[in-house]
């Protein structure tokens, strides 16, 4: 579904990525994992049209995505969660997740000024679907709360939620649960396994926290100063002495 | 939540939510209709005034407040649709329905073709693009042949078949409809898509390109939409005023503009409202103000006159300080504190 075939990136002298391959089947629940600096999310802006890979090759379903426009990008299916939260602080959680839909509407500025038949019409049904999304992410209690009022968990929700919105078929997730408690880990580790079992999104996943990945993930790979050293299932990885010297750490005995 | 229940997401997306606000508007509506009768023409000029400035500086609050793209261009535009009007009513002999829009369109695609540097140009480098522009059209109105600089040009008067508008009065309620239709234009396109993707890029325009937004042609439209709005309103104000000069439309008109949409509250179409009548009004109250003290105390109001642009200036920096969100912001905290009074939670 995603093929990624040697990409490499540059930041000045330092090699980003290096000759990075991997392969995403559809349906699964793909992880990159790799200390902190490794390229992962660097991999993520290459592949959502954020930075340009220098040279290599980028495919989503058959189509070159390197040169690509970021925005046409998500259009074909592309959606993003981002580390950092990056929501949009000024609107409320309602307006956050339809912002994402936007390209799914075909009415033009004269239907809006006037907002009635066509516009009106699809702004129901994106309300519709969007709501199917507030109930996934049982973010029922927030809607018109704006963002910036809610607390870093809930937010990152919104932002899961507001790249499903988009209907994607793929969906990169950037440290879902990064400075999370354990049960809003929990939480969101069903609410990825939802978004992949009950809408059928392939997900890639960025996370450091080790049990979450091992648990979910189908497939992982292992990045490290910008060079994949692993590829395989979680307990190939868990078992490979590389990655096991390189990010999870040798037992003190 | 004040008893609002809904059964329907086309209920939860309505304009207007209660039949309380459909009352209060009605009865907003019906003082607009009855007030002419009971006011003085100097009374109603202000007014006038400031139905132009609403529709001027809901256009610009698309821009700066929703879209987030700073614009010290606005008189510009105004002077666009200005004299847009007047040379096509006036050399042309084009009639009032087809000038008005024609103003509007003319200043949205010189708007859009300002939009396009905009795609690299942020914050402050923008400001001073746009100000570029300002000084551009600045000079070609003081040099052009057919716009007679300095001295100006006359208007023909608005002429719609054969009702033509002359008075105050039917001034009046002429551009009430004007505004009212700007009005329900802009609530609109906040609401929709188009709305939302302008906010979407004002607020991280990189998450924004990532939910499918393109940034090119949505800001390349934000401009054209602010622009026809100061169209429009450069076009009333031609065929208000009569007679045009190219100074009207200079920087501080620009700046005035601003003033209103921050005073008032950006990224609100109430604001650009409250703002526009807040901002026209002051002049107007300050000169009240002089006149009630020029009885009792001759010296200081010589003194107010000499200060009436420090005191303008007073006001805006004050309003500020003590209400970053502007009068929209006012609005909403009293909204919400009378919804539970008198319980204070």
């Amino acid at each position: 579904m995603l093929r990624i075939a040697n990409v490499t990136m540059h930041f000045g002298g330092i090699a980003a990525l290096q000759n990075v391959s991997l392969d995403v089947m559809p349906g699964g629940i793909y992880s990159i994992i790799g200390p902190n600096g490794a390229g992962k999310t660097t991999l993520f802006n290459c592949i959502s049209g954020i930075y340009r890979a220098r040279s290599g090759s980028i495919t989503f379903k058959g189509k070159e995505l390197i040169g690509t426009k970021a925005h046409k990008i998500s259009q074909m299916g592309i959606a993003r969660a981002f580390q950092n939260i990056e929501l949009f602080k000024g609107m409320t959680v309602l307006d956050n997740l339809m912002s994402a839909r936007g390209f799914l509407h075909h009415y033009g500025l004269l239907a809006a000024t006037l907002y009635l038949g066509r516009c009106a019409r699809e702004e129901r049904k994106c309300r519709d679907r969007v709501e199917e999304v507030i109930e996934l992410l049982d973010l029922q209690k927030c809607r018109k709360t704006p963002v910036g009022a809610l607390s870093y968990g809930v937010q990152k929700r919104v932002e899961l939620g507001r790249a499903l919105t988009m209907e994607p078929e793929m969906v990169l997730i950037d440290e879902p649960v990064s400075g999370m408690n354990l049960e809003e880990t929990e939480d969101m580790a069903r609410y990825i396994l939802d978004v992949n079992e009950e809408r059928n999104i392939t997900v890639l996943l960025i996370e450091h926290d080790m049990g979450l990945v091992m648990d979910l993930s189908d497939r992982v790979t292992v990045l490290n100063f910008g060079v994949k050293i692993a590829e395989g299932s979680p307990d190939e990885i868990a078992r490979n002495p590389e990655v096991i010297s390189a990010y999870l750490g040798r037992q003190q005995s | 939540m004040g008893g609002k229940f809904k059964t329907s997401y086309k209920g939860d997306m309505a304009l207007f939510q209660t039949l309380w606000v459909k009352v209060w508007l009605g009865i907003l509506a019906a003082a607009i209709v009855v007030c002419p009768q009971f006011l003085s023409t100097y009374q109603i000029s202000i007014l006038n005034e400031m139905a132009i400035a609403i529709i001027g500086a809901l256009g610009l609050n698309l821009l700066i407040g929703y879209t987030g793209q700073i614009s010290l261009g606005h008189g510009a535009f105004l002077a666009i649709g200005a004299y847009t009007t007047a040379l096509a009513a006036g050399e042309l002999n084009l009639p009032f329905i087809v000038t008005l829009p024609l103003s509007g369109f003319m200043a949205a695609l010189l708007g859009m073709v300002v939009g396009v540097p905009a795609l690299r140009l942020k914050g402050l480098y923008l400001a001073l693009g746009t100000l570029a522009f300002g000084f551009i059209v600045d000079y070609i109105l003081f040099h052009w042949d057919l716009t007679q600089g300095d001295m100006g040009m006359a208007v023909n008067p608005v002429q719609i078949g054969s009702w033509s508008v002359q008075t105050e009065k039917e001034f009046f309620y002429f551009i009430a409809c004007f505004a009212a239709l700007a009005t329900l234009c802009a609530k609109n396109i906040a609401r929709s898509k188009i709305g939302r993707n302008f906010i979407a890029i004002r607020d991280r325009d990189i998450a924004a390109e990532a939910m499918g937004i393109s940034l090119a042609k949505y800001k390349i439209m934000a401009f054209g939409l602010s622009s026809f709005y100061a169209g429009i309103a450069g076009a009333l104000v031609a065929h208000y005023q009569k007679w045009i000069v190219p100074g009207s439309f200079d920087l501080s008109l620009s700046i005035a503009y601003i003033a209103m949409i921050i005073l008032g509250g950006l990224g609100t179409v109430l604001g650009s409202i409250l703002g526009a009548i807040l901002i026209t009004g002051i002049p107007h109250g300050i000169i009240y103000a002089t006149d009630v003290a020029k009885e009792s105390y001759p010296a200081l109001s010589g003194l107010i006159v000499d200060f009436k642009l420090g005191i303008f200036g007073l006001i805006v920096v004050l309003a500020l300080l003590f209400e970053p969100q502007g009068l929209a912001g006012i609005y909403r905290r009293a909204k919400v504190y009378w919804k539970t009074w008198p319980f204070k939670y």
